[in-house]
């Protein structure tokens, strides 16, 4: 056993690594224990010759090790180095199975079996946890690897990979993607299906399966693993095959079980929670200190900082201020009133409801993303029918909500504490009304990402987001002179319900007459004709269902269904008929909005014998457009191919728009009826690429774009996350000659994206640029509106959304 | 609702989706059909001596519009190109580019007054009912065999046809392995005298007289199948990739072929653009100096 040290470091990642050489620097006894056998295992498993940024740049770095945006080698040989020559005592292939006694007196018990003793903990990990592991005989030999750093290193080898998630298919397809290597590639899936991974990924093994390039099976699972062999069982016996490696890519455990463990509490129960956290970085567990991505920083700059600062705050310098200090004192210096960061801190975080459950470290970050801003009275913050999805927080004044678009004095007051801009937060749509200061007043706007975050692992926060969401939703879109205390008993039996795509909320037939509003997602109305299903209507988000029933009675006329995962409130029908007999111009103002669904439905009643060719077409269309995540868009691009000539005119256009990259691929894509869904963005409602942008990059724009601004750091996430494959990572190609030049005289390679050869050639040497992350971004900024529609010759491109796509127009096109 | 309006604003008039030739209820046909008709009323009204020619003030007043017609007809390529800012249509231009394109026959004709002869001024009227004509031409297969395009593809693209019919000759090498000498020189015949697109005449007519792939199959029946043998089991699983090789052949040369149309009267359209060009200029400028 060693001696005892003031510092245990567990994890050897941005952060601490950072820890570590500082507490070497100042002279603090301490121990970097790392489980793999080389520093920063993270980092040192991304694919060869991988960009690392470094963001936010405007954030300085006071950690000892040096770091700066550069090739992954790079940055590992200045780490590798830095530690080496910092004396820092780092202890590899140590793995911490478990920690007793407290703080003072720590004991770390290593999976080997050795101990180590320590006064304080500093837990920096990370999120990635341990790979799930191998479980038959023989699962421990060595040639069974659980990453693959670079699949050209392998040649002439019979290769298992074990798990077909997304990372087992993209390491097989890496295996076999050069004939040259001739490995023999096979993957083992569990299941019959590869259900678990992307479609486009599926799409590319079956095709790499057809062309005798990977073997699959399915149902399958690894019986025994000996050198050179393995051994699967099969729905029908056991089979022993040759195998020189085996990948096994199994998914991995994530580390909260262990962290919890150690007697650390979290903020909440759900899967995006982060341990509870002084200001100091200490957990509930004293003497245990979280950092890093495991704190909830998945940024190395961050990190590093971090690292730096923990160590200070361990050594008894308390009284340091975070590295984020300046740039919060900048954030909040045009306010009036002139306090220190700190004392804005607590002010926001006391004033603002859904903020009262935060700690100070999580306000400090969570401000680092959001903007606190002063108004003027009678200063628009937002206006009706812009774009955003934005909360916001009511620190101190009061607003006004205009809720009548044709008479601007009509108004309902919001108070200070209170939130507000939480229906396009939930919905993804546009603001639903204008809102200005009544007086001088100060909010904090909170951009979509960090108001999900604060709502999944605050409870009291999302509780409160949902109530006010629920009761404004009601009111607004029920509208006309009803107030909070009308519509007080509905609400308080209304019920949040998440709908399962394809999932019913009514069925045609039914005696029910509940009303449903789509909070969020978007269902479809259809009714059995001739024992088919037809496609009647299409409801977005911030709509209702239901109404028909509740106003006149009588059985349902329609089936009513999730046409994604949607969430839904139901509102009782007893009490909303109680609540429509008070209020008769409430019945007045659904019948008003039922007319339009009416008018399709008499016209498909009345055309239902002479057209049931157009109803079958209307039908089947509109389904198809729905399973192309039309529904879940906000604008997609079609293509009409009675219209296309394939000239490709669009992508052109798109990468002369776009620094010469095209964000479209025509030809790739789906085709039903004529009708063309290509490879482009779909400008989702809630945006899968946003789901985990470290550096925040991805923003709904004022038109609805989601665009990617240039703070990406090239990670692929948003790529991975992307179910329709419309991101791809690039860099812009060269600049080229003008068109006028390429008329003329032929120079450079015309118009549209230049080919890889002419890139390459002409590739200035030293070019700083690297591949980020390039989708449509609906050309915004781009007077006359998106290129591709505009250069389309023919017009055969055209952008729609799905709820005007979806109705009259598709039955028109039907009858042509 | 009035949001839903708005959206609705933002965008293109989904319900009024119109091709090229329908453009905002056939405007530019009905701008052209009155440009023609004008024409046409002038030249019946006005009594020109000792007749109808170039050199008449109404002469001169058509030959300009058909002058400053063909100079901006051209102008349509850099058009397409030239993706610049702002809000136009290309669609839009393309639209009147047809329309207008069309009316210069009526234009030209009567600028010429009927009047031929063997020199360069009939020579840059032919070449523009040249240019017109291969227009038309274009026009026509733009609208009708778009349809035919796309029922041909269904969901697969170009890429997919080349990997399928390149992972079918990896398959027919491995399956011809157990054959003789004779029937393996068969399948060489497909695997590697088959070209998928081929000479201008054989992308335009379909027709590939000599291909690998259809010289193999019927070599494969000539030489005779049938039987239970695990050699008549090799013969017939050549076959059968012989013929998925075909279809796919088969599709993708529908494909090249209407492409082709598509594009080929481009090959005519422009360049022949660029001779009237200089024989428009040609016949302007001996007007002028050798009036």
């Amino acid at each position: 056993m060693a001696d005892k040290v003031r510092i245990a470091i567990v994890g050897s990642g941005p952060a601490g690594l950072s820890a570590a050489a500082h507490a070497a620097k100042i002279g603090v006894s301490h121990v970097l224990l790392e489980k793999t056998d080389h520093l920063s295992d993270t980092i040192y498993s991304y694919q060869k010759k991988k960009y690392v940024m470094a963001t936010p740049t405007q954030l300085v770095l006071r950690a000892d090790l040096d770091f700066e945006a550069g090739y992954r080698e790079t940055i590992l040989d200045v780490w590798n180095k830095g530690i080496a020559d910092g004396g820092v005592n780092v202890r590899y292939n140590a793995e911490v199975k478990g920690v007793s006694g407290e703080k003072g007196d720590f004991t770390l018990t290593l999976t080997n079996g050795d101990k180590v003793q320590a006064e304080t903990i500093i837990l920096s990990i990370g999120t990635q946890g341990n790979p799930n592991l191998m479980r038959c005989p023989g699962g421990d030999l060595p040639h069974v690897q659980y990453q693959l750093a670079d699949p050209g290193a392998y040649i002439d080898e019979h290769i298992f990979i074990i798990g077909a998630g997304d990372a087992g298919i993209e390491n097989a397809l890496g295996l076999a993607a050069d004939p040259a290597q001739a490995n023999v590639v096979s993957i083992v899936n569990r299941s019959a299906d590869f259900s678990r991974a992307k479609d486009a990924n599926v799409t590319n093994l079956m095709a790499a399966r057809d062309a005798g390039r990977v073997s699959t099976y399915t149902e399958a699972s690894p019986a025994k693993v000996e050198g050179g062999w393995i051994t699967l069982e099969i729905p029908d016996g056991e089979t022993r095959l040759k195998c020189d490696r085996i990948i096994a890519r199994l998914g991995s455990s994530p580390p909260r079980k262990f962290v919890e463990s150690l007697g650390i509490e979290f903020t909440s129960d759900s899967r995006d929670a982060y341990p509870k956290l002084s200001p100091n970085f200490e957990t509930t567990a004293p003497g245990v200190y979280v950092i890093g991505a495991l704190a909830g920083y998945p940024l190395i700059k961050h990190c590093m900082n971090q690292g730096h600062d923990v160590v200070e705050y361990i050594n008894g310098n308390v009284t340091l201020a975070p590295a984020d200090e300046p740039i919060l004192a900048q954030k909040l210096a045009h306010l009036p009133g002139g306090l220190p960061v700190a004392a804005w801190l607590e002010f926001l975080r006391e004033k603002v409801e859904i903020l009262n459950g935060l700690s100070p470290l999580q306000m400090r970050e969570f401000l680092i993303d959001s903007e606190v801003r002063f108004y003027r009275a009678d200063e628009v913050i937002f206006e009706r029918n812009s774009i955003g999805s934005s909360l916001f927080g009511i620190a101190s004044g009061s607003v006004k909500v205009e809720i009548n678009a044709a008479n601007p004095a009509i108004t309902v007051p919001i108070s200070a504490g209170s939130i507000f801009g939480e229906v396009g937060l939930i919905s993804g749509r546009r603001r639903g009304s204008t809102i200005r200061a009544s007086e001088d007043t100060i909010v904090i706007e909170i951009p979509r990402n960090a108001a999900l975050k604060l709502m999944a692992s605050v409870k009291e926060a999302r509780d409160t987001v949902n109530r006010i969401t629920t009761e404004r939703t009601v009111l607004q879109i029920f509208g006309s002179g009803l107030t909070a205390h009308d519509v007080a008993d509905v609400l308080a039996k209304s019920e949040v319900k998440e709908i399962k795509p394809g999932e019913a909320i009514i069925r045609e037939g039914d005696e029910s007459y509940d009303i449903y509003i789509v909070r969020r997602g978007s269902m479809v109305v259809e009714r059995e004709i001739g024992g088919k299903p037809v496609f009647l209507n299409y409801i977005p988000a911030g709509q209702w269902a239901g109404e028909v029933s509740l106003v006149e009675g009588g059985k349902r006329n329609a089936t009513v269904r999730a046409a994604i995962r949607s969430e839904v409130i139901k509102l009782d029908g007893d009490l909303f008929r109680i609540l429509l007999n008070r209020k008769p111009e409430l019945v007045a103002r659904l019948r008003a909005e039922m007319s339009t669904r009416r008018r399709i439905n008499e016209y498909i009643d009345k055309e239902k014998d002479k057209f049931s060719g157009v109803l079958d077409y209307y039908t089947s269309v509109a389904k198809f457009l729905v399973d192309q995540g039309v529904g879940e868009a906000t604008d997609v691009l079609l293509i009409d191919e009675r219209l296309c000539v394939g000239c490709d005119n669009c992508e052109k256009a798109c990468a002369d728009a776009h620094d010469g990259l095209s964000r479209l691929d025509r030809e790739a894509g789906r085709t039903y009826a004529n009708l063309h869904v290509p490879t482009s963005c779909r400008h989702c409602e809630h945006p899968h690429c946003m789901t985990d942008c470290p550096p925040n990059a991805i923003h709904r724009g004022p038109d609805g774009e989601v665009f990617i601004d240039n703070t990406c750091i090239g990670c692929g996430n948003c790529q991975r996350f992307c179910p329709y494959g419309v991101i791809r990572m690039d860099k812009p190609p060269p600049k080229k000659p003008g068109l006028a030049s390429w008329l003329l005289f032929g120079m450079g390679p015309g118009p549209g994206e230049p080919d890889k050869a002419w890139k390459e050639a002409n590739a200035k040497a030293g070019d700083g640029s690297h591949k980020q992350a390039i989708k449509c971004d609906m050309c915004s900024g781009i007077k006359g509106g998106p290129a591709c529609v505009r250069a389309c010759p023919t017009g055969a491109a055209i952008r729609v959304s799905p709820e005007n796509f979806l109705s009259v127009a598709l039955l028109d096109r039907g009858r042509e | 609702m009035a949001r839903q309006a708005v959206r609705q604003a933002n965008r293109s008039d989904v319900r009024k989706h119109e091709g090229f030739l329908q453009h905002g209820g056939y405007r530019w046909l009905w701008i052209a059909l009155a440009l023609c008709a004008v024409s046409i009323a002038a030249y019946l009204m006005i009594d020109a001596e000792p007749r109808p020619r170039g050199g008449t003030i109404y002469g001169y007043t058509l030959g300009t519009i058909g002058a400053l017609l063909i100079g901006w007809l051209s102008l349509f390529g850099i058009r397409k190109r030239a993706i610049t800012t702002g809000v136009y249509s290309l669609k839009a231009w393309l639209s009147a580019h047809v329309y207008l394109g069309v009316s210069l026959l009526v234009i030209g004709t009567l600028h010429a007054g009927f009047h031929f002869g063997w020199n360069v001024h009939t020579l840059a009227y032919a070449l523009m009912v040249f240019v017109i004509v291969s227009g038309m031409f274009g026009a026509a297969a733009y609208a009708v065999l778009p349809k035919e395009l796309s029922a041909n593809r269904g969901e697969t693209t170009q890429r997919q046809w080349l990997e399928t019919i390149r992972s079918l000759d990896a398959l027919l090498r491995d399956a011809a392995q157990p054959l003789d000498r004779t029937e393996a020189d068969a399948v060489r015949l497909s695997t590697e005298q088959t070209t998928i697109g081929g000479s201008f005449l054989n992308r335009l007519s379909g027709q590939y007289p000599g291909c690998g792939n259809s010289r193999a199959i019927s070599e494969i029946s000539r030489l005779g199948r049938g039987g239970t043998s695990p050699h008549a089991a090799a013969l017939d699983l050549v076959d059968s990739l012989l013929k998925r090789k075909q279809a796919t052949l088969d599709q993708a040369r529908r494909h090249i072929r209407l492409r082709t149309i598509l594009e080929m009267w481009l090959y005519i359209h422009v360049p022949v653009t660029f001779a009237l060009l200089a024989a428009l200029t040609a016949h302007i400028v001996s007007v002028f100096f050798y009036w």
